[in-house]
């Protein structure tokens, strides 16, 4: 007798979950910080001048980058 | 570091679409989708002026707060960014951004519309950076590279400037006292909060 009550409440909890909800995550995947570098990927265009994980050489690094780049008054030329 | 913010030079740009050219080459985006594009206001009138217009990573996005999928997140550097594996192509984006800076490739996965795409700041998306995975959904990841974007870094004129917000302000604004004209940025009071914030100081004598 409680074999079988134990059978159709495994059988009725079974069944049950069945009828339950796929969970459904909403949102975003984590991303990594850019200063961590390109990780595995080929580095040959990597710019030089900092260091991957060392977020404060990547930001001097930009920096640099920038003014060089693009400020023109900074130029001797 | 500060936020990374765009600027462009009205007074320096020729419209010569170099911008649009480096963005399209370097993530290698499909036809139909321009995350770049070069405007010119009064056209064809005396004075007229172009600038560059991009998503402009705005300090309170729009689109964030628009999306119903809640795709977009921003990073530590103010970069918007999206995870294409989330929109659902809905459109709202467009309608919020004021810059039109969200594309949508007519040929997508996801109906008719497609995925929405958008300049990523050359920061890539959610992917690892620099994967392939990661350049073929949302273009190369050029700060991960220690680089800026390609459009700036084009740019003939150096009409267009972006990097760090600091640095970008105060080359823009050496240019502006040493031709003493010209101190309007076009966007930033809409991009990033402030209804002074691009605005030509109130002096007398400017010849902007």
């Amino acid at each position: 007798m409680s074999k079988s009550l134990l059978s159709m409440a495994m059988l009725v909890t079974l069944g049950l979950s069945a009828c339950m909800e796929k969970p459904q995550t909403l949102g975003t995947k984590t991303d990594a910080a850019p200063f961590t570098g390109t990780g595995d990927a080929p580095a040959a265009f990597v710019n030089g001048g900092w260091k991957a994980g060392d977020k404060t050489s990547w930001e001097q690094a930009l920096r640099t980058r920038a003014q060089a780049g693009q400020n023109d008054y900074a130029k001797t030329n | 570091m500060a936020r990374m913010k765009f600027i462009c030079d009205a007074e320096r740009c020729i419209e010569c679409n170099g911008c649009v050219t480096a963005c399209k080459n370097e993530h290698e985006v499909p036809w139909g989708v321009n995350r770049r594009r070069v405007v010119t206001l009064n056209d064809g009138v005396p004075g007229e002026k172009s600038i560059s217009v991009a998503c402009m990573h705005c300090s309170d996005a729009p689109c964030m707060a628009v999306c119903p999928v809640n795709c977009f997140y921003k990073t530590d550097e103010g970069v918007v960014l999206h995870d294409k594996d989330v929109c659902i192509g809905c459109g709202y984006c467009s309608y919020a951004c004021p810059f039109g800076a969200p594309q949508f490739p007519s040929q997508g996965t996801f109906g008719v519309r497609g995925k929405m795409d958008k300049c990523t700041f050359c920061a890539g998306g959610p992917e690892a950076n620099g994967s392939q995975a990661e350049f073929e959904k949302y273009g190369r990841n050029r700060l991960a590279e220690g680089k800026l974007p390609a459009c700036a870094e084009m740019c003939s004129t150096k009409a267009l400037l972006a990097g760090d917000g600091d640095v970008v302000a105060d080359i823009f604004r050496n240019r502006v006292l040493k031709r003493d004209k010209g101190a309007e940025v076009w966007g930033w009071g809409t991009a990033y909060g402030s209804s002074k914030a691009g605005q030509a100081p109130a002096k007398e004598g400017g010849k902007s």
